[in-house]
């Protein structure tokens, strides 16, 4: 009989062709779904040629996503879209997404069914980590890494360590899962779960909606994590099944099985959490932050740019104007989330309010473009980075927090939570 | 393998967007990108460094975006090596990818000054601050992983054995 073991480790013995494996061991695993986008694939598909490969070892599970400098910011940006347009058509790359059919990545690829449950998923973007939610073993690497896989379909890993965190208790008015993951980096630091397997777990994950869960994954690697998970339930399934393009298995972590540390949090106790900069785990209390005035609030991004979000951002903001001298920048992260989000009529409620709606790009969440910071200013957004000059100028500054709070921020002019509106 | 030039001092927690700022990843050109190599942390890193200069920094160096554009920028800036508390997981897999030699020493970051000379010797992971005469131990870099470096990363190392 096999030692009791947790997702990730399933996971991984089930990819490596092992009956179990532990915590240490270095395996070779097969890769499910392998995705980079138009800054990261360039320099894998430059590799790629290096290495004189003529075809990707699998056409239909490879993604290219041309979503960080789109719609195009200059002349060399449009010619990274276009080596991954020419590199997709040249191979018969299935999933390659651009113009219209694109969005941003880690929303889009859950959103068409392209990576499930029980996969292992590598992507060229830290952020791939997202796709834990769905009990997915999906992690970020670098584009050589990305170029090895596109040509044998492989990669290996060290069996991470998992450290499981128990979210018990009721949550306040206004708290989701950015909250909770903002408070729980801010716990055990930027590094606290380095190398580490994340697995959120508790009563709290469990009544928390598919949205929430995606936000939690997707900040994992802010603790330094190599993967952020949850244990697939009826929410992932129903999130899943009518999407799935393939068969999937679901595992989930053995009741006795071994985590480096177990930490549990009493949700009753944790306001809405800001990230001051210049760091994710610079986090207060939503009553902590003080009077702190903003020049710009970004809402989108592959944290929080899903329908549920823009829902909730529209719900707080509907009948109020935007701060005058702010400029409200709001980011439907696909397609169908633009369509869907059109149709409920929260881009008209944002629109009045004085937003500006941008196309789905990851644009101003890395300082790309479409909401650059100039010298001094201060921006809060729903993104995950608040790094020196992440969304523009180095002496800019990011505080993250979550949908609600950025949209009554939006409307005060300064960090402030819906309550006081 | 040794590795020998002058200490340049960062904190903790050195993340890929101050090695190399998202707004010059619309190039993958290294030449292009290690002119703007640390520019957020030091405007003018790029220009003060010499080749086989050695970043000294605290926990978690690399952390962030899993950009190869970070690894890439410090080495065609001329970085022989970085020596860290620790290192974040993507790159430290990029770095050697990539052929930049890293190092984990516990000590280092706190007992280097700026502008040091000191030699690391990747055999014996042995870091001699020749300045002081201070002697420190890193993990060593296994004769495979050194040939790796040799040839300019995994590529290329890779293509080499074929």
């Amino acid at each position: 009989m096999s030692r009791p073991m947790t997702i990730a480790e399933k996971i991984l013995a089930a990819h490596a062709g092992l009956d179990s494996v532990e915590p240490g061991q270095l395996v070779e695993v097969d890769v499910d779904f392998a995705l980079g986008n138009d800054i990261t694939a360039p320099i894998a598909i430059k590799i790629f040629r290096q290495a004189g490969v003529n075809t990707v070892f699998d056409r239909e599970k490879i993604a290219l996503v041309s979503d960080h400098f789109v719609p195009n910011k200059d002349i060399m940006s449009a010619e990274q879209a276009r080596l991954l347009r020419e590199f997709a058509a040249e191979q018969g790359i299935v999933h390659h997404y651009d113009g219209g059919e694109s969005g941003v990545e880690h929303v889009l690829l859950p959103e068409k069914g392209l990576v499930l449950p029980g996969d292992v998923v590598i992507g060229a973007d830290s952020h791939t980590c997202t796709y834990g939610a769905m009990g997915t073993f999906a992690t970020g690497v670098g584009s050589t890494d990305l170029a090895a896989t596109m040509i044998t379909g492989k990669t290996w890993f060290k069996v991470p360590e998992s450290i499981k965190f128990v979210y018990k208790g009721k949550l306040r008015p206004w708290v989701g899962g950015k909250d909770l993951i903002l408070y729980t980096i801010g716990d055990i630091g930027v590094d606290g779960a380095l190398y580490m397997a994340m697995e959120f777990t508790g009563p709290v994950i469990d009544s928390m909606s598919m949205a929430g869960r995606f936000t939690m994954s997707n900040m994992a690697i802010e603790a330094g994590g190599k993967v952020g998970l949850i244990n697939p339930d009826d929410t992932t399934l129903d999130y899943v099944t009518d999407r799935a393009v393939r068969d999937f298995t679901v595992y989930r972590s053995d009741e006795d099985a071994q985590y480096a540390k177990v930490i549990e949090y009493d949700c009753s106790e944790i306001e809405p959490q800001v990230a001051c900069p210049h760091l994710p785990e610079n986090t207060k209390g939503i009553s902590e932050v003080g009077n702190v005035s903003l020049d710009q609030v970004v809402i989108g991004s592959c944290t929080n740019g899903r329908l549920e979000d823009l829902a909730l951002a529209a719900d707080v903001i509907s009948g109020r104007r935007v701060s005058k001298g702010l400029r409200l920048i709001v980011i439907p992260t696909t397609p169908t989330v633009y369509i869907q989000a059109l149709e409920k009529g929260f881009l008209t409620t944002f629109l009045n309010a004085g937003a500006v709606i941008g196309p789905p790009t990851c644009g101003p969440c890395l300082g790309g473009h479409m909401g650059v910071l100039a010298k001094g200013e201060r921006a809060l957004s729903t993104t995950n980075r608040n790094f020196v000059g992440r969304m523009g100028h180095p002496e800019s500054e990011v505080y993250l927090a979550n949908p609600a709070i950025a949209a009554a921020s939006a409307v005060l002019g300064r960090i402030g939570s819906p309550d006081e509106l | 393998m040794k590795i020998k030039g002058k200490v340049w001092k960062f904190g903790k927690n050195i993340d890929t967007d101050v090695i190399i700022p998202a707004r010059y990843l619309n190039t993958s050109d290294p030449a292009e990108l290690a002119k703007h190599c640390m520019e957020d942390a030091d405007p003018d890193f790029s220009k003060k460094i010499k080749s086989g200069d050695i970043i000294v920094a605290g926990k978690n160096f690399g952390c962030g975006s899993s950009r190869e554009h970070a690894p890439i920028a410090l080495k065609a800036a001329g970085i022989g090596c970085v020596i860290a508390l620790s290192f974040a997981r993507i790159f430290y897999r990029n770095a050697f990818n990539m052929g930049l030699p890293i190092f984990e020493c516990d000590e280092t970051a706190s007992a280097l000054e700026e502008g040091d000379e000191v030699e690391v010797d990747a055999d014996t992971g042995k870091i001699r601050d020749l300045t002081t005469g201070d002697i420190f131990k890193a993990q060593p870099i296994p004769p495979f992983m050194q040939e790796l470096v040799s040839d300019g990363g995994l590529i290329p190392h890779v293509l080499k054995s074929l």
